[in-house]
């Protein structure tokens, strides 16, 4: 982890060393016992609560490693304090807790792994001038509403999506272009429509035509009809915006109804960067390709964190990394302005050049609260692994592309 | 699209007997004890979590968890219903309603607090099987639970119609006082009635494990189904509770083809709508007197 080093903390710096050396033994004792407190929102209940509790996890070993290696130096080693409040899954919830946030002391608060509970967080947040850095919020009305208080770290829907199809583009080309025609499946709210119709505009630009699009409800009990007609359609590729329990049940009637495709595609797929789906649904899991938020195996700090996870019995899930760098991002900033003030805070998060989150990121820079620096990558599950196969700096393995065909 | 037509009706079919087998147990309860059983996805629910953890830990194989299950939720309907909605209920039906909406709302924030979130499936050997029909392939598991729910409900009707249990069960729906009279245990009999539709609810679960997945929140995905099922098909009706269940799901399948996956559940409603205007008793259900 870098922090840099201006004037205005060299200055604090300098005055608090002056302080420890010219006061007593109880003024160290005071700051060592300092505490900062960050906020958690997180839908812990209703039907997000996997990625919630998830997210509060990554929040929980980044604070753990954070307080580990000497917590917040320019604070004399104040040790970070999670204050951690449940969102239920409902927007009004969300924008509700913010007050129980704000009456805590926290400095600014990570969340909300969906993006109608952040929109209703973040509104809620601006009128105490409480930053919130969010963990997962994908539509671009997050950045858009012109908020003070809103950083948002992770790449948004626009991005996943041009970047998710220049790869495509390239993986596509290598192969000899072999696919000529796609199926979308999408869940029908704001997320998947959305995606949906970016896709619908910008895959005949690849040369791919959409010859079949279907929206389904969330909770979908059947997705039997929709492998027919995926199957019916002739498409080579499938590309599927829903979340983890649809996709699951997607992908086991895509086999039943023995539909060949040359890939499964996803853009932000809600189970195809999800271990969980890898262990229970291995045989139908195998070369599904994902474009989504994933850190960057290669870092010291990620692999600390995979073993904190897989020593927690629990799985090392994308939420659990983004919101693990969200963690950083807020300590890196209470670092630099070596002050709780959320004015200051949202200052110094405006400033943010950080570099050592365990994103596959550059230097932090946030142009109307959106890290223009964010990536997603290509994940694609192989045997009993998730491995990063885009881009190749971060890359553990080959992409396969188009699958192989079975026998 | 007219290629799809039969395979779309088949799958219909298969999902339809899901929703009659928790329907049937839905129906009972409410067909003797006039309960409207708001802990019933609960309840299905909790089936589903003890067929998945006898998987996780015994290896046993959902099927062959049903002969474990039913005596099990047997019991435990049978508890609820003795020592808990009865006396808390007092008699009352919008009591009982609280309760088993209370009980509902327990059930499922304990699964949320043991078992967390985490939306979980099993990974069975045959779990992609499916068996071709008139040119359609339907998942194995689908096709099992469709021929499991044809065989229980006239099983079901059987009991009810044919052993002296059934018959003290009917006698206490029709008239509550004169089966008291006649040396009936009412409470007894109550007992043993929402005992048989939990246990109907652990059929479901192990029915429906292999081809679907468990989170505390699963029972919401089927239970206004279920409701609408029981309605259609007449309160009460076990006859109708299948025949409701198979005729909704190819509805919903052949409107989620036609209108699309997203509108599939309007067709749902509009049949309910329909024969609630034109005959509200449901399709096989007692004219009230």
């Amino acid at each position: 982890m870098t922090y840099t080093l201006n004037r205005r903390s060299l200055l604090r710096a300098s005055g608090a060393a002056a302080l420890v050396g010219g006061l007593s033994m109880p003024s160290i004792l005071r700051a060592q016992g300092q505490t900062v407190k960050i906020g958690v929102l997180e839908p812990l209940t209703g039907n997000l609560a996997y990625n919630g509790t998830q997210c509060a996890a990554g929040a929980k070993f980044a604070a753990d490693a954070i307080n580990a290696a000497g917590g917040i130096k320019s604070m004399g080693g104040a040790q970070i304090e999670l204050v951690v409040v449940d969102a239920q899954s409902r927007p009004e919830i969300a924008a509700s807790a913010v007050d129980t946030l704000a009456e805590a002391g926290v400095c600014a608060f990570t969340g909300a792994s969906a993006s109608a509970l952040g929109l209703a967080s973040s509104q809620a947040a601006a009128k105490y001038d409480l930053a919130q850095v969010f963990s997962i919020g994908t539509a671009e009305t997050i950045v858009e509403r012109g908020l003070p208080n809103v950083f948002r770290f992770t790449p948004g829907v626009n991005k996943c999506t041009s970047v998710a199809l220049e790869n495509l583009k390239l993986l596509n080309a290598a192969a000899g272009s072999p696919v000529k025609t796609a199926a979308i499946v999408h869940e029908d709210g704001p997320f998947g429509s959305n995606m949906a119709k970016i896709m619908a505009e910008k895959l005949p630009e690849q040369g791919i035509e959409v010859v079949e699009t279907i929206s389904h409800p969330t909770p979908h009990r059947d997705f039997n009809n929709i492998a027919l007609r995926v199957k019916a359609s002739g498409a080579n590729i499938l590309i599927p915006s829903n979340y983890l329990n649809e996709y699951t049940l997607m992908a086991r009637a895509l086999r039943q109804q023995r539909a060949e495709l040359m890939a499964i595609y996803s853009i932000l797929g809600g189970a195809a960067s999800n271990i969980k789906f890898v262990r229970e649904n291995n045989d139908v899991a195998q070369y599904v390709m994902d474009c989504n938020h994933w850190y960057d195996p290669n870092k010291p700090e990620s692999q600390a964190l995979a073993a904190s996870v897989a020593e927690a019995g629990l799985d090392l899930t994308y939420d659990v990394m983004v919101s693990y760098a969200t963690i950083q991002v807020i300590a890196d900033a209470l670092e630099r302005g070596a002050s709780t003030d959320r004015k200051a805070m949202i200052e110094a998060l405006a400033a943010s050049t950080f570099d050592g989150s365990i994103m596959p990121y550059g230097p932090t820079k946030f142009v109307n609260g959106d890290n223009v620096n964010s990536q997603p990558v290509n994940t694609q599950i192989r045997g009993d692994k998730i491995e990063l196969v885009f881009p190749k700096e971060y890359a553990t393995a080959e992409p396969v592309f188009p699958v192989p065909r079975e026998g | 699209m007219s290629s799809l037509i039969l395979p779309a009706i088949l799958s219909g079919l298969t999902m339809g007997a899901i929703y009659a087998l928790i329907a049937l147990g839905l129906t009972l309860i409410y067909g003797v004890l006039h309960i409207i059983n708001f802990a019933h996805g609960s309840l299905l629910m909790l089936a589903l979590y003890a067929a998945y953890f006898l998987f996780l830990y015994g290896g046993v194989d959902p099927y062959l968890a049903i002969p474990i299950l039913l005596p099990v939720f047997f019991c435990l309907g049978y508890v609820l219903q003795r020592w808990l909605i009865a006396p808390m209920s007092g008699g009352s039906e919008q009591n009982v309603l609280l309760v088993t909406l209370a009980l509902a709302l327990i059930i499922d924030n304990l699964a949320l607090y043991f078992w967390t979130s985490n939306t979980r499936s099993v990974d069975i050997p045959y779990a992609y099987n499916t068996v071709e029909f008139l040119g359609a392939y339907l998942p194995l598991g689908r096709v099992i639970a469709f021929f499991a729910a044809l065989a229980a409900a006239p099983l079901l009707w059987l009991f009810m119609a044919r052993t002296r249990t059934g018959s003290a069960i009917r006698a206490v729906a029709i008239e509550k006082r004169g089966a008291e009279i006649v040396g009936i245990d009412v409470n007894h009999t109550y007992a043993i009635c929402f005992g048989i539709g939990t246990a109907c609810v652990s059929l479901a679960a192990c029915l429906l494990l292999p081809t679907f997945y468990v989170t505390p929140q699963v029972g919401y995905t089927f239970v206004l189904v279920a409701f609408t099922t029981v309605v259609l098909g007449g309160m009460g009706s076990l006859p109708g509770a299948l025949i409701a269940g198979l005729l909704l799901g190819v509805i919903e399948s052949l409107c989620g083809l036609f209108l699309g996956e997203s509108l599939g559940q309007i067709g749902i409603f509009i049949a309910f709508i329909l024969i609630l205007l034109f005959k509200p008793s449901g399709l096989l259900g007692r004219r009230a007197s």
